[in-house]
């Protein structure tokens, strides 16, 4: 899976993705304002900022799981309104703060998304995949038989079977206990080493957000107040 | 007792309604004791049912040697006033009123019509009409249990529906398992409906046509065609809704609009 994503990566543009003039407005509240940002192909970037900065809505906005209400966002140079929206969000591969599985057995909820494009996912590749976030042997397992880490983990894993060319991470590990917690940021960190691919976390965890990321956006009452490298930003 | 006082039958009935108008203002009176807050719903439930039924009654008195025809018109009327109650318990699915309405009309509607011409249904108006009713009511409450059970599976489910779209699959396939519940909860009353005919109960159709002196068996195979034709209603109601409404709670986007309440 490694090298499909390299091959992936190596002919994304250096711009890969574009935020421009982002807005979004619920019962006439503005959430977001006026959200400019570029990122790059491989780039590990966190949105970080205070409980209730709008960095939720921003990442739910990326995957179109809302609509924007001003500006939009270009992925690999085109307006993403233009993509198909199963299509953009295969390649934007989202993990929820809660993992939100569905009932049944992992291996059932590994193969969703393939299964969603009319594809299959043989068993090898399954455990493959389980394999990458620690889980071996755990394909039978019923998911309301997994704790917090490992059902958040069989989460990533779902998203991965997807092959997306960007990660979105929202808060993944703030549903968990520290054990779990530690446990989860481990595989992302392993994740993200191994297969190089883009990376967008959502976090309020500062040290999640030394050790995850390169480049740090805050968000303020709903607009971008700094843009810069973990040091720049957080230690201003 | 007091048909040996009240020779009108008009007047017998008012006679009658008025004891039972009675006997529900003591449950109401209960009510208002042990604060239930239900007093303006049950007189307003009391007083529109009673105005309403009556004032049918004298319609029909007034209409009932008109032509079948007249029939459409009013069962139309009946599937619009349908599909406006429905929608007042659910405001929050878009275009429930049309979705109501088409599913009635093409549940209720199609039955209606065609146990008619077959002559399932008697075709006089006094047949058509008390029955055509029964089946739009049925359809009204199987429609309305439907589209608040499958709301309610999608709002406090909206994170597993989310995540589903987020690993781009299609809106159906997302909401395909709450679909099933709602339909299979707007489904089960009829199914126990039907079970227990004539065990646990003996429908409204039945018992007037035994009070009226019919022959039991044939009374009984009616009972059946009238539950049975109503299950049918039900059936197709709740399929042509569900459809309708699977597409209507998400955006051209495909994205949710029903509001989560995991988080509430």
């Amino acid at each position: 899976m490694s090298s499909e994503w390299a091959s992936k990566n190596s002919s994304q543009p250096s711009k890969y993705i574009s935020v421009e003039n982002l807005g979004y407005q619920i019962d006439g509240k503005n959430l977001l304002s006026d959200i400019n940002f570029e990122i790059s192909s491989g780039e590990r970037v966190a949105i970080f900022g205070p409980s209730g900065a709008g960095k939720s809505t921003l990442i739910r906005l990326l995957n179109r799981l809302d609509e924007p209400t001003t500006g939009t966002v270009y992925l690999d140079g085109q307006d993403y309104r233009q993509i198909p929206p199963r299509e953009l969000r295969r390649r934007l591969g989202m993990v929820m703060q809660q993992p939100n599985l569905f009932p049944g057995s992992v291996a059932e909820n590994i193969r969703f998304g393939p299964t969603a494009q009319g594809k299959t996912l043989d068993d090898n590749k399954i455990e493959e995949l389980l394999s990458g976030v620690d889980l071996d042997g755990f394909c039978d397992r019923d998911v309301s038989k997994l704790s917090g880490g490992e059902a958040q983990r069989v989460n990533l894993a779902r998203t991965l079977a997807n092959q997306p060319e960007v990660l979105l991470l929202d808060e993944p590990t703030s549903s968990l206990d520290r054990a779990a917690r530690e446990e989860v940021e481990r595989t992302i960190l392993w994740v993200l080493q191994s297969q190089e691919v883009t990376c967008i976390l959502v976090s309020h965890d500062r040290e999640q957000v030394e050790r995850l990321t390169d480049r740090v956006l805050m968000l303020e009452e709903g607009r971008l107040k700094e843009d810069g490298t973990v040091q720049e930003v957080l230690d201003a | 007792m007091l048909s040996q006082w009240i020779d009108n039958q008009v007047l017998l009935g008012a006679a009658q309604a008025g004891i039972t108008l009675i006997a529900a203002l003591i449950v109401l009176g209960l009510t208002v004791r042990l604060k239930l807050g239900l007093k303006k719903d049950i007189l307003v439930g009391l007083g529109r049912g009673l105005v309403q039924i009556v004032g049918v009654g004298f319609l029909l008195t007034i209409i009932f040697s008109a032509n079948l025809w007249v029939s459409i018109p009013i069962i139309l009327v009946m599937i619009i006033a349908a599909g406006l109650i429905t929608v007042q318990r659910i405001k929050s699915i878009p275009n429930a009123l049309w979705i109501s309405l088409i599913g009635i009309t093409a549940g209720a509607g199609s039955v209606i019509l065609i146990m008619t011409l077959l002559g399932v249904i008697k075709q006089d108006l006094t047949s058509v009409i008390p029955i055509g009713s029964m089946m739009v009511y049925g359809a009204m409450n199987a429609n309305s249990l439907m589209l608040e059970r499958f709301h309610s599976e999608l709002a406090s489910h909206a994170g597993q529906v989310e995540a589903g779209l987020a690993l781009g699959a299609a809106p159906e396939q997302v909401v395909a398992p709450y679909a099933r519940r709602a339909v299979t909860a707007a489904m089960i009353p009829r199914i126990n409906g039907l079970q227990s005919l004539g065990i646990v109960w003996i429908p409204g159709a039945m018992s007037g046509m035994l009070l009226s002196g019919e022959n039991p068996a044939y009374a009984g195979f009616y009972q059946f065609v009238v539950s049975g034709s109503i299950f049918v209603t039900v059936g197709i109601t709740v399929l042509i809704s569900i459809i309708l409404v699977r597409k209507q709670v998400f955006s051209p986007a495909e994205q949710l609009l029903i509001r989560s309440e995991e988080k509430m």
